[in-house]
């Protein structure tokens, strides 16, 4: 089976559920629903051969609905080829299946997702933080955290305090202009 | 040498034995034994390993034996990015120390948070900690390690360390001297 057949199998067993799909340079993104998530990833993983997960990824729309953005970054081994699969999450629910069973190491990807951006997954066997401690109370990579950080006290384990940012934060801009225009200069968001 | 004859002393051990203040023996110990707790916590720790290495050898200036049990150690160079997550630990480690101790911030996230202008950095070790020498560099070189530890003996060759250590007992010899 080539990358073509696997696609078109996918989209014969898949077709309603696909919501759109979109193709650059050879690698494919799937945009599906949060509830079809395990069906799907479990079919890519036993019958396409989808066997490395290379990276769960979280992305914060902020100010936008739904907020929160999962993506699936999926590889096969015996075919060499690259899936993405994308899915949406509310703010209000923040929650998404689990896939660690069908990927072992989706385990890490998920606390490593819940600690900074504060999304659940439901059926994760140890659903714990895993780069900041336990206790700590803010989910650190959503947009609406400042830079700067926020004060935070857990006796004997661990502090956290607001860092002075001296007139920053320093950020470039993206745009065409010459260095000089786009070079790290004190900006403050526009929140 | 005629000139020591008619002082307290054996004549047998004469020419064996120097005069000096009681400090200046004690600090000159400290400062040419200083054993470093060698806190790497990050790129600055691969300078701190390059400096006790043969090239540069902090061996030289007395500071070979790295202990990585607190407990056996004088110095401690915090090499590297303090995260809050790590803090308490470094504390906890310090704490550790036997009296007397020193501390040098090596590098500029050890001193002042360096780049990390973060939620998850320290914004320099010496918010938990008293530092005695602070090393610039992003990291520094071994060299600029090794000025700073010079620069730590000095320090340590002008304190006043029996008074520090011996308060009580220091009193005592200033009131029946006078």
């Amino acid at each position: 089976m080539n990358s073509q057949e696997l696609l078109e199998l996918l989209g014969q067993t898949f077709g309603g559920k696909i919501q759109n799909q979109t193709e650059f340079r050879g690698e494919w993104t799937y945009e599906i629903a949060a509830n079809d998530l395990r069906e799907i990833a479990t079919f890519c993983r036993e019958k396409l051969l989808f066997d490395y997960l290379v990276d769960i990824t979280s992305i914060d729309n902020f100010g936008e609905e739904p907020r929160f953005e999962i993506v699936y970054h999926l590889y096969s081994m015996p075919r060499a080829f690259h899936l993405r699969l994308k899915l949406k999450v509310p703010d209000e629910e923040a929650a998404v299946d689990t896939v660690s069973d069908v990927w072992a190491t989706a385990n890490w990807h998920e606390r490593e997702i819940y600690d900074m951006m504060g999304i659940k997954f439901n059926g994760h066997p140890d659903l714990r933080r895993i780069l900041m401690w336990d206790g700590y109370p803010f989910f650190p990579l959503r947009k609406d955290f400042p830079l700067e950080g926020l004060p935070s006290e857990m006796p004997d384990v661990a502090f956290t305090k607001v860092t002075p940012l001296e007139g920053g934060p320093f950020v470039t801009v993206p745009s065409t202009a010459t260095a000089k225009d786009r070079e790290p200069r004190a900006r403050p968001p526009e929140l | 040498m005629p000139e020591t004859r008619g002082t307290a002393y054996d004549s047998k051990i004469e020419g064996n034995v120097i005069f000096t203040r009681f400090d200046a023996a004690l600090n000159w110990v400290r400062k040419n034994s200083l054993w470093p707790m060698p806190m790497g916590l990050a790129c600055c720790a691969i300078e701190l390993m390059a400096a006790a290495a043969s090239r540069f050898d902090i061996a030289r200036f007395g500071a070979e034996v790295m202990r990585f049990s607190p407990r056996q150690c004088d110095v401690m160079i915090v090499a590297g990015t303090v995260t809050y997550k790590m803090a308490l630990a470094v504390k906890r480690i310090y704490e550790q120390m036997p009296e007397p101790k020193w501390v040098i911030a090596m590098g500029a996230c050890a001193s002042t948070g360096g780049m990390y202008r973060s939620y998850a950095v320290l914004q320099g070790i010496d918010q938990l900690l008293p530092v005695d020498v602070y090393i610039s560099g992003c990291p520094p070189r071994p060299e600029a390690l090794l000025a700073g530890l010079i620069k730590l003996q000095e320090k340590i060759s002008l304190e006043r360390s029996f008074r520090n250590q011996k308060p009580e007992l220091a009193e005592r010899l200033e009131e029946a001297l006078a």
